[in-house]
C-alpha cells in the first residue's frame, strides 16, 4: 500500500491536521533558522530548540521558474510536462523567511505582502509507489483570512 | 611597499570550441607574460583557479615545469579576486617579487547546477527545484525594486548598456548591439529578469603578471598599482543565494564589507573612482552593486541609468568592456577579466571604448556564492 512519506525528516509536522514549519530557535540569541540546525549561525551558541514556525505567513519576495530545473531537480516532470512553478520566501510567525514553492505561478498572481499558507503536497512518486511529500505556499483565499 | 601589475593577458571570452579550458587559461598567461616582455621562467609563483576545467596547476604541463610555488584557488565567482588577493599578499609580505595569477574555465550549455551537498544543504532543496541562482538573483532585485523605487526600464537600460559596450570590444563574446525593445521584449525567465538580462556559463582565460612595484621599472614604463584586494564573506542577516531561510534584520551584503576595506586600505573614496568593473550576473545585481559599493544611494540607479551616468562617457562608467552580459562568465576567468579591463582602460588602451579623459583610478568587484565578495582598486 502506498503511503505519503514527506521529503526530509523534520521539515514539518507530517502527519498532521495543521502541519507546521520546523525550525530551530537559538535560547542563547533567540534567532530562528530554517530548516532546525543545533548550531547557531548568528552567536556561533550551540544551544538550539526545535520550534514550530507556523503555517500562515506573508510573501516577502517572489519569482516564477519558468525552465525545467537540471538535475538535482527530481520530479515526475518531463520536459513536456513541466509546468512554471512560482518561488519565493515567505516571513513567517516563527521569526524567520523561508524559501518555498509557490502554488500561484504567474505574475498576476503574486504580489510582495500577501497572505500565504502552508500546504504539504504530494511532490514526486517513488519507485514503490509512496507519494513523496513537500512543503509549498498558496495565497490565504478570502474568506480564510479572518479565520 | 607596493604591488604592481606589469602584465595582463587575455583568451578571448566566449566559445573556443577546439580549445580545452586549461589551454585557453595557458593562451592567456602566455599573453601577459608577452605583455610584460618575461618568460614563464621568471615567474616565482602562481596563483589560479578553474571550476569546470581542471586543476589550475595543470598548466604547467603547458608552460613548463619550473619548480615554482604554484597554488590552486577555488572560491565560486571570487576565485579571481581570490587568486589576487593571495599573490598580492605573497608580495606584500616579501617572499616573492614576481609571479602570475590566472583564472579560466569551460562550462557546458545552459545553467549551472550545483549539487546541495557542496554547499551544506540536504538534497531536498535541490530535488524541490530551490536552488538555481537565477531564482535567487530575480527574488532579491524583485524585493530591491519594491524597496527602492526602482523600475524594469532600468533593468532594460542596464542590458543595453551592456550590450552595446560588447559591440565596441574585440575580445566580448557578445559583439550584437541590442535595441532597447529587444531586450524589454525578450522571453521572461525568471521574473522581473528577461532572457537578455542574464548573462550565460562561457570559456574564457586571464591572467596578470604582479611584481614588487620597487621593482617594477625594471619591466615596464607604465605600471599600474594595485592599492588594495580584498574578500569578505558574508554577515549573519545578509540575503544570500542557497539559504533555504532569511533572518528577519536584514544584513549588508559581504559587497558592502569587502568595497568599504577596501577603500580604507587604498586611503581613497568612491568618488575618486573614475572606472569600474561591478558584477553583473544579470542586470538586477548591477543596479544592486552600484549601491553596495558605495557609488550611489539605494534608489538613485533609476536616474543614474536614464542620465547615462554608467556609460563609457558618463560620470561612472561601469562595465566598459559590457561585463558578464556581454562576455558570458567563465566562473574563474571572470573576476581577472574585470581587472585587464581596467587596466586597458588605465593604461589608455581601449580603442572604440576608451573612458575619455584619463582615466587613473580603477575598481573591480565580483560577488558569488554562497556570499561571498572580491573588491580591487588599481591605479596608474
Amino acid at each position: 500500500m502506498s503511503e505519503q512519506i514527506p521529503i526530509h525528516k523534520g521539515l514539518f509536522t507530517w502527519p498532521s491536521s495543521r502541519p507546521q514549519l520546523l525550525g530551530s530557535r537559538c535560547k542563547q540569541c533567540g534567532e530562528t533558522a530554517f530548516p532546525a540546525q543545533v548550531d547557531c549561525r548568528s552567536c556561533s551558541g550551540r544551544d538550539t530548540e526545535v520550534v514550530e514556525l507556523g503555517d500562515r505567513g506573508t510573501l516577502w519576495t517572489w519569482t516564477i521558474q519558468t525552465f525545467m530545473p537540471k538535475q538535482p531537480y527530481h520530479s515526475d516532470e518531463t520536459e513536456a510536462s513541466f509546468r512554471p512553478y512560482g518561488v519565493g520566501y515567505v516571513e513567517m510567525p516563527g521569526g524567520v523567511r523561508v524559501e518555498a514553492r509557490l502554488e500561484p505561478s504567474t505574475r498576476e498572481q503574486l504580489a510582495i505582502g500577501m497572505p500565504m499558507q502552508l500546504n504539504i503536497v504530494p511532490f514526486r512518486t517513488d519507485a514503490s509507489g509512496n507519494q513523496i511529500m513537500t512543503f509549498s505556499f498558496s495565497a490565504v483565499e478570502e474568506d480564510q483570512a479572518w479565520k | 611597499m607596493e604591488v604592481a601589475i606589469i602584465g595582463i593577458g587575455l583568451h578571448r571570452f566566449g566559445r573556443s570550441p577546439d580549445m580545452s579550458g586549461l589551454q585557453q587559461g595557458a593562451a592567456a598567461v602566455r599573453a601577459a607574460l608577452a605583455d610584460a616582455g618575461l618568460s614563464w621562467k621568471d615567474m616565482q609563483f602562481a596563483y589560479g583557479g578553474s571550476q569546470d576545467a581542471g586543476n589550475a596547476d595543470s598548466l604547467v604541463n603547458e608552460l613548463g615545469l619550473t619548480s615554482l610555488q604554484f597554488t590552486n584557488i577555488w572560491n565560486g565567482c571570487a576565485t579571481g579576486g581570490s587568486s589576487l588577493h593571495a599573490a598580492y599578499s605573497a608580495i606584500k609580505s616579501g617572499q616573492y617579487d614576481l609571479g602570475v595569477v590566472v583564472g579560466f574555465d569551460k562550462h557546458p550549455r545552459g545553467a549551472f547546477n550545483p549539487q546541495p551537498a557542496d554547499w551544506g544543504l540536504d538534497d531536498w532543496y535541490g530535488e524541490t527545484g530551490l536552488m538555481l541562482t537565477t531564482q535567487f538573483f530575480a527574488m532579491k532585485i524583485q524585493r530591491y525594486m519594491h524597496d527602492h523605487g526602482i523600475s524594469e526600464d532600468a533593468l532594460v537600460r542596464v542590458s543595453e548598456k551592456a550590450f552595446a559596450n560588447g559591440s565596441l570590444t574585440p575580445t566580448a563574446w557578445r559583439q550584437q548591439p541590442l535595441s532597447y525593445a529587444d531586450i524589454a521584449n525578450s522571453a521572461m525567465v525568471s521574473d522581473p529578469l528577461r532572457k537578455y538580462m542574464f548573462c550565460s556559463p562561457a570559456e574564457g582565460g586571464a591572467a596578470l603578471i604582479l611584481c614588487n612595484a620597487d621593482k617594477a621599472r625594471q619591466f615596464t614604463r607604465k605600471p599600474l598599482l594595485l592599492k588594495a584586494a580584498a574578500v569578505r564573506t558574508r554577515h549573519y542577516g545578509s540575503f544570500e543565494v542557497f539559504a533555504p531561510s532569511q533572518a528577519m534584520h536584514v544584513a549588508d551584503a559581504p559587497t558592502v564589507t569587502a568595497s568599504r576595506m577596501a577603500f580604507e586600505l587604498a586611503g581613497i573614496g568612491p568618488e575618486d573612482v573614475d572606472v569600474m568593473q561591478l558584477q553583473d550576473t544579470d542586470s538586477g545585481t548591477e543596479i544592486i552593486h552600484m549601491a553596495e559599493n558605495g557609488f550611489c544611494e539605494h534608489g538613485e540607479q533609476e536616474q543614474l541609468l536614464r542620465d547615462g551616468a554608467t556609460q563609457i562617457g558618463g560620470r561612472m562608467p561601469v562595465n566598459t568592456d559590457g561585463g558578464c552580459l556581454a562576455n558570458g562568465e567563465p566562473v574563474g576567468a571572470s573576476g581577472l577579466r574585470q581587472v585587464y579591463e581596467v587596466c586597458v582602460q588605465l593604461r589608455g588602451e581601449g580603442g572604440a571604448r576608451q573612458v575619455p579623459n584619463d582615466p587613473a583610478v580603477g575598481y573591480t568587484h565580483v560577488y558569488g556564492a554562497p556570499g561571498v565578495s572580491g573588491v580591487n582598486i588599481i591605479t596608474r
